[in-house]
């Protein structure tokens, strides 16, 4: 399925392009009105697409009567303009607020769940691509049918299994680590297994010639070559986890002891006479980390999500 | 400061573990014995990943499956009574009536805008920056979204001035806005949410429908004009039929979570108002309302719907590997 979505990037964009608008004047202008139109619709959903957050944005800067009482958009009025950073003092080092504990604690969760499941999919991939062995194929389409498995269907059973380890406080952070690496791998696995099969089977034969073992050829060519992979998906794990919701608050909790940033805002968006003020700011604190990672990535990320399948 | 403290150690230990198999891992498949040594390090290699599978995903699944058939705290067996109570009680008709909603529409939509806009900006100025505008919502939480719409359909009596901006243009359009709150109307306010998956999903399509169309060969496109085609039919008879295979798996990825959406609900309306769907009310009928089996029934529910996309793909899967063959 995935070679339908991987387009060849090398394909050179054409730089001129013969007039295809005919010769009659007629035709140019139809022309001209409908390439008018068509950036028209572009830009209508480009604004649609960017003006929410940018009022959020706007928001989360201006002082909480301001947020309550009148529209974002009013914000630039220059008879009676005002902006202050105290939003976020509040919301991160406030005594009320205090995100800045479940800011740690998103950090706490991500790094390691991303770290374990690109290991165990780096070496499993390679077993399927180079290891030679009986009923690799139907593993194989067993790990890539897992993709797809709704995580609900294991909740119950994981919670239960967690709970009677007895861990607490936060201890509880291993069992968050073990239920992102689980739920990752299967499209860890198969995204790694894309790339790694891909590589010149030369490279490998020369290699076992010369008297070398799979962890031998593992370390040695396989891992340097792949790591253009690993970060496609490290970057894809990272938002993932770092956006959680769900398995954060089944296996953390929402307390300020283990619960993740998103556990948090979503606790603070369903009180009742939102308080605004904090909503906008501490939004924009859990933004602020993947928004980085994406700007700063985006070639690999985009890569990952062409060669990649769907999200379990 | 103790918390930080023990948080920052929490976090080395886990970096350390993490470290710690790697090298053990790599070291016991170096040091694995000369007889049989492939299958030893087969066993390293393949290993932690199969028994993290089986026990994390394949086992749980099974043991939700044998849970619906039981009662709230499983110490009985119920034969089908989980299923029907989805049934006939009215709150989860109307959560399964939803959920269909959301499947009809949410990827419809964004593939349909993700399509359009990957055409209206191909290679035109400034395609770099459109396509990052589009896409930027896929780096935002699904919290951080519903946060930021929520503020979009923020509602004030009609005599005072508008926060949201949504009732702002609605009232500047002249509508009547008297209405109330619009997360609380029924069954608007299911198709307020789908808004937000569609704004977060339609970057995803237009970033693969792109690619896929940067991939239709120039010469066809340039024959086509050559023949006077119009754009019209430029995009019926040759940039559709060129990316089917791609529209399929976008819509078929949007689906999967379209299915598990969870998140937006929680944010915007906890499942209020008429707006839950089975993700959610699963979460909230097993950890919430401690009605294991209600929970369990309502993942099976989930697993079913997605059945069919599993049996595609795999099929699709196997075909292609035989034609690679």
């Amino acid at each position: 399925m995935n070679s339908a979505t991987v387009a060849p990037r090398t394909r050179a964009r054409r730089g001129h392009r013969p007039d295809p608008s005919g010769p009659t004047m007629a035709g140019r202008v139809r022309k001209q009105l409908t390439s008018r139109a068509a950036s028209l619709v572009a830009l209508l959903i480009g604004i649609m697409w960017t003006l929410p957050t940018l009022g959020l944005l706007v928001s989360s800067f201006r002082p909480s009567l301001k947020i309550r009482t009148s529209g974002w958009w009013t914000a630039f009025n220059p008879d009676d303009m005002e902006f202050t950073t105290r939003n976020y003092t509040d919301v991160l080092f406030g005594e009320t607020g205090d995100l800045s504990q479940y800011f740690l604690n998103s950090l706490v969760i991500t790094v390691p769940s991303v770290l374990f499941p690109i290991f165990f999919g780096a070496i499993a991939a390679y077993a399927l691509s180079w290891m030679k062995w009986r009923g690799r194929d139907w593993v194989f389409i067993g790990i890539f049918a897992l993709q797809v498995v709704p995580l609900q269907m294991c909740l119950i059973p994981l919670l239960e299994m967690f709970s009677s380890f007895g861990l607490e406080g936060t201890d509880r952070f291993v069992t968050v680590w073990l239920a992102h690496t689980m739920f990752a791998l299967p499209l860890c696995i198969f995204l790694l297994h894309n790339f790694m099969s891909e590589l010149p089977g030369e490279l490998f034969e020369a290699a076992r010639v010369d008297g070398a073992d799979h962890s031998r050829i593992f370390r040695s060519i396989a891992l340097p070559l792949i790591i253009p992979a690993l970060a496609s998906f490290g970057i894809f794990q990272f938002l993932w986890v770092w956006n959680d919701l769900l398995v954060g608050m089944v296996f953390a909790g929402g307390t300020p002891d283990t619960g993740p940033l998103t556990a948090a805002l979503a606790e603070l968006a369903g009180t009742r006479g939102t308080q605004w003020q904090r909503l906008t700011a501490g939004a924009f604190v859990s933004l602020v980390v993947p928004m980085a990672v994406f700007l700063s990535l985006q070639r690999y990320f985009i890569r990952g999500l062409l060669a990649g399948g769907l999200k379990g | 400061m103790d918390d930080w403290q023990s948080k920052v150690t929490m976090l080395g230990v886990g970096v350390a573990a993490f470290f710690g198999v790697v090298g053990l891992l790599l070291l016991l498949a170096d040091r694995a014995p000369k007889t049989g040594r492939e299958k030893f390090q087969l066993l390293f290699f393949m290993g932690p990943a199969s028994l993290l599978l089986l026990v994390g995903l394949v086992y749980p699944s099974l043991k939700t499956l044998m849970y619906s058939f039981q009662n709230s705290d499983g110490s009985q067996w119920v034969g089908l009574r989980n299923y029907k109570w989805m049934f006939t009680q009215d709150d989860i008709l109307i959560v399964l009536r939803n959920t269909g909603i959301w499947i009809l529409v949410t990827p419809l939509a964004a593939t349909a805008i993700g399509l359009l806009y990957a055409i209206l900006i191909d290679r035109k100025r400034g395609e770099v920056v459109a396509k990052t505008l589009l896409f930027m919502p896929m780096a935002i939480s699904f919290v951080g979204a519903g946060i930021i719409w929520k503020f979009v359909y923020e509602y004030r009596s009609p005599n005072k001035d508008q926060i949201g901006l949504l009732p702002q243009i609605m009232k500047w359009l002249g509508f009547d806005i008297k209405g109330g709150a619009m997360l609380m109307n029924a069954p608007l306010n299911t198709f307020l949410l789908i808004v937000v998956m569609v704004w977060i999903w339609a970057g995803f399509a237009m970033v693969v429908l792109s690619a896929a169309i940067k991939a239709i060969p120039t010469d066809i496109i340039e024959a086509a004009r050559l023949d006077g085609v119009s754009s019209w039919q430029m995009f019926w008879r040759i940039t559709l039929p060129s990316v089917r295979p791609s529209v399929i798996v976008v819509y078929m990825t949007i689906t999967i979570g379209v299915l598990k959406v969870f998140d937006i609900v929680r944010t915007m309306t906890q499942g209020f108002h008429e707006t839950s769907v089975v993700a959610y009310e699963m979460y909230f009928q097993a950890f919430q309302g401690n009605e294991y089996g209600h929970g369990a029934a309502l993942a099976v529910a989930l697993f079913v719907l997605v059945l069919p996309i599993v049996g595609f793909q795999v099929h699709q899967m196997r075909r292609q590997r035989q034609e690679a063959r």
